[in-house]
């Protein structure tokens, strides 16, 4: 069996590629569903219902894409030049790390600053260190060659050890009756609620609006330019006379950042303070979106909150009917891979022997 | 001809709506070399392919010394006799020209190698065709003509009878080609077939019996090589008539634009050593060298990918600004080697490929803002005034055919985005301008090379193609390990002469 190039893509091909996925999820879900003896129909039902089905459903759904697409953004803008940041949750615990040091209420006190001013300050010191800690492999894999898919990723444990180190120390909240947490935001720093009664908070604007700007970034400008010819074709990029390192540098930077505000944000708008069990992975969570999202920035929104759904609607799922919510993994997993699949056999066609 | 030992009836291969070879039928006799003639993309490569069994064909089939083959099993090609000589080689460097011989042609399941009958066996095989090569030399260590003998004793020791080279002297300096010649005479004297694949049309002549023309795919045409000619050929290979490029005379030379004295670049695999060079207005200055010679190296520096560690370069009177967007910037058109790596972004659309070299500049964008009206139109007028057929603005690079690709890169460096479309650059790098184009488009490139050279650019011309050499240039530099020797007009060139400073023989410098 090989691949053969197509000659021409159909535009059918193209509409049907990511129905034809879906149908393939669902199927594959749907055989493991019925192995944990659970009713397929009702189930899935479940999951949708759960996930989308009721104002409290959504705004849960909406709440959790909140830190997923700012996550998905970092993974797509990095991803665009072939900078491969497997480190956004690294840099999601110290942008919440940062934030906390700002606005936090350390022995009780803050800073004495303008909540606003303070706010733009616990803000940019979380863009800071997520870009901070992203220079490093960046500068080590253009300069040396070092891959930053290792550095990336082992800086993720290194974070969180030491996240957990200044939660059991010098960060920790006196009255959090021994519980490694963080001293809380002064009040006025958290983000105000979209909906009342409800978690979904106006991060969410945030997210979409950040998901605006890189788009735009990426399509008009010339930095935006350069970031995707460094991504398709390096040496055609340096040729050009686009300057590779500066470009690798500030991809970085842009994306760390992004990932350092998914922190700040979801301490800002839900948590309040941080703790080490603040992100189920939100960070890895971001590369499928970002790869499901075909590393379009606004595609993103999209993906973000589908996998949220699925996510949010398999919790709900699981307490009705009993199957674990290990199956939201599942369909996230199988629907990235289908939609992968499906992506490629628009392009070729496979010919057996 | 007696029996035929290869017959390929009726292949016909479909690659989607694209006919790669549509129903070819052809016959390979003893002792014979058969010439396998066409443009690229001309169906050369894939009928060899299926002849291997690296492909399946449609429709067809195949028979080696009257038996069939059996299709899209290249083991089976190689034990009916069949063996093959690609155009870029398979050798391990690192180990022995023995070691590269018995490579594959051992079972994994028997215990020790049989070194000694090996070296016996390739020592008898080398003997009788006069390929004087020591088993014991490491591959690396190498030239290129030596490693190309490796290669055929290769298929020769697996008992080959019939011979596929794909353009052998792609690689070679004339010398060398003789000394291959005459290999390929004694093998056909021994009674092995030789199917020889080029587009040269001379060598073409040379050493083959018959020659047999491809064009899209088709067999349009098959004659005895005593009773045809060159031209002939050409306008079979073409399907009209051509006429080769004509010298055509710089009469309007006039001040140095670019001066390098005595450059150096960093070791790396290619380098230039000392290299000295000028670059009047108005001329063509053409480089031959066999390639891995330091082309590339003199080809990066110009086009400001590489940096000098010694010497100085001067253009129009002021140090060598390095960077290409200062480069462009001051008139200096770059025509990279590689069209399809470093020439365009294949993902990008050709608008964008278009503006590239001169998107920081403030025609292009303000305030870090892409002005991408101003860039359409820039590419429609590249497009429109290099004839870029097959995709439109918006259409990803990688779909254009190596031909227009180049017209679009020739385009985006010779038409100036303010001025019109005639505004000459003041220097012109050219790195294998037309390496791999059909004739038409080589024709179209030379063309567009005399034309700005008559209008005052100064250009260099690096070619690997000694007849592009000789017909473009008005002054010639021969580049051997990295080092010119003086540039003297094309006249004072005898063939003999590149050929020998080729091989870095009579070069001055070469023997300090």
């Amino acid at each position: 069996m090989r691949l053969e190039k197509r000659a021409q893509q159909s535009a059918i091909a193209l509409a049907l590629a990511p129905v034809g996925a879906l149908a393939f999820t669902l199927l594959i879900s749907a055989l493991l569903v019925r192995w944990a003896g659970a009713p397929v129909g009702q189930a899935y039902g479940l999951l949708l219902k759960g996930g989308f089905g009721s104002v409290f459903a959504l705004s849960e759904t909406l709440t959790r894409a909140i830190p997923l697409t700012l996550t998905g953004l970092a993974a797509t803008v990095a991803f665009k030049a072939r900078l491969f940041n497997i480190g956004a949750e690294g840099q999601l615990y110290v942008g919440a790390l940062a934030a906390v040091a700002v606005g936090g209420l350390h022995g009780g006190t803050g800073f004495a600053l303008p909540a606003p001013l303070l706010f733009v300050l616990m803000m940019a010191a979380a863009a800071l260190a997520g870009a901070f800690l992203l220079l490093g492999p960046a500068l080590m894999k253009a300069r040396l060659g070092v891959d930053e898919v290792v550095t990336t990723l082992l800086l993720n444990f290194i974070v969180l050890l030491f996240v957990s180190l200044m939660l059991d120390g010098p960060m920790k909240d006196p009255s959090a009756m021994g519980w490694p947490q963080s001293v809380a935001l002064q009040d006025e720093l958290t983000l105000a609620k979209l909906i009342a009664q409800t978690r979904v908070h106006t991060g969410l604007l945030w997210a979409w609006t950040l998901a605006v700007i890189v788009w735009a970034l990426m399509k008009f400008t010339v930095q935006g330019f350069n970031i995707r010819a460094v991504g398709a074709n390096t040496r055609a990029a340096m040729f050009a006379g686009v300057p590779v390192t500066r470009t690798v540098v500030l991809v970085a930077m842009l994306s760390g950042a992004l990932a350092g505000l998914a922190g700040a944000i979801e301490v800002a708008g839900r948590t309040g303070y941080l703790t080490l069990d603040m992100s189920p992975g939100y960070g890895y969570t971001g590369i499928v979106i970002a790869m499901l999202a075909a590393l379009h920035p606004l595609g993103v929104v999209f993906a973000s909150v589908f996998v949220a759904g699925v996510l949010v609607g398999a919790d709900s799922m699981s307490r009705a009917v009993g199957v674990p919510t290990y199956i939201a993994d599942v369909i996230v997993a199988a629907s990235l891979i289908s939609v992968l699949v499906a992506t490629s056999l628009t392009q070729y066609r496979i010919r057996w022997k | 001809m007696s029996a035929p030992v290869l017959k390929l009836a009726h292949i016909t291969k479909r690659f989607g709506s694209l006919t790669a070879n549509d129903d070819i039928s052809l016959e390979l006799g003893a002792g014979e070399v058969l010439a396998l003639l066409g443009e690229n993309g001309a169906g050369k490569s894939t009928l060899v392919s299926i002849l291997f069994g690296h492909y399946t064909a449609d429709a067809g089939q195949i028979e080696a010394f009257g038996q069939p083959l059996p299709p899209g099993d290249p083991k089976a090609a190689l034990a009916a006799g069949i063996g093959m000589v690609h155009q870029h080689f398979t050798l391990a460097d690192n180990l022995s020209v023995l070691d590269n011989v018995m490579m594959g042609s051992e079972s994994l399941w028997q215990p020790f190698t049989r070194r000694r009958a090996a070296r016996a066996r390739l020592l008898a095989v080398a003997q009788r065709f006069g390929l004087d090569v020591d088993a014991n030399a490491r591959v690396g260590g190498l030239s290129v003509g030596q490693r190309q003998r490796v290669e055929i004793l290769k298929a020769l020791y697996r008992g080959t009878r019939i011979l596929i080279l794909d353009e052998p002297t792609a690689v070679l300096t004339p010398q060398e080609s003789e000394a291959l010649f005459a290999v390929l005479a004694q093998m056909v004297a021994q009674g092995l077939s030789i199917i020889f694949i080029s587009h040269k049309l001379g060598e073409v002549l040379r050493v083959s019996q018959r020659v047999a023309v491809l064009r899209a795919g088709k067999l349009v045409a098959q004659a005895k090589a005593s009773e045809t000619t060159q031209s002939q050929l050409a306008q079979w290979m073409v399907g009209h008539a051509v006429s080769a490029a004509q010298r055509q005379p710089a009469n309007n030379v006039g001040e140095a634009v670019c001066v390098l004295d005595k450059v150096s670049t960093a070791p790396a695999r290619e380098r230039l050593r000392d290299a000295s060079l000028t670059l009047n207005r108005g001329e063509i200055v053409a480089i031959a060298g066999v390639s891995g010679n330091g082309q590339s190296a003199l080809a990066q520096l110009l086009c400001g990918t590489r940096a000098a560690t010694a010497g100085t370069v001067v253009l129009m009177g002021r140090p060598w600004p390095q960077k290409p967007a200062q480069l462009v910037a001051l008139g200096v058109a770059r025509i990279p080697e590689d069209r399809h790596e470093v020439g365009v972004i294949g993902d990008l659309p050709l608008w964008e490929n278009a503006a590239s070299e001169r998107l920081q500049s403030r025609t292009f964008s303000r305030f870090g803002w892409v002005r991408r009206r101003a860039a359409y139109a820039y590419a429609q007028r590249v497009i429109a005034a290099f004839d870029v057929r097959g995709a439109g603005a918006d259409a990803p690079a990688r779909s254009l055919s190596g031909g227009n690709m180049q017209k679009l890169i020739l385009g985006r460096a010779l038409v100036h985005p303010q001025r019109d479309a005639t505004a000459t650059p003041k220097l012109i790098v050219a790195h294998q301008p037309t390496w791999g184009l059909d004739i038409g488009a080589v024709d179209y490139v030379q063309q567009q090379l005399f034309a700005a050279r008559n209008a005052g650019a100064a250009v260099l011309l690096i070619s690997d193609d000694l007849d592009e050499v000789l017909a473009l240039g008005d002054r010639v530099a021969v580049i051997h390990d990295g080092q010119l020797t003086p540039a003297r007009p094309a006249l004072a060139w005898s063939r003999e002469a590149i050929g020998l400073a080729m091989a870095g023989i009579s070069s001055p410098q070469a023997t300090p």
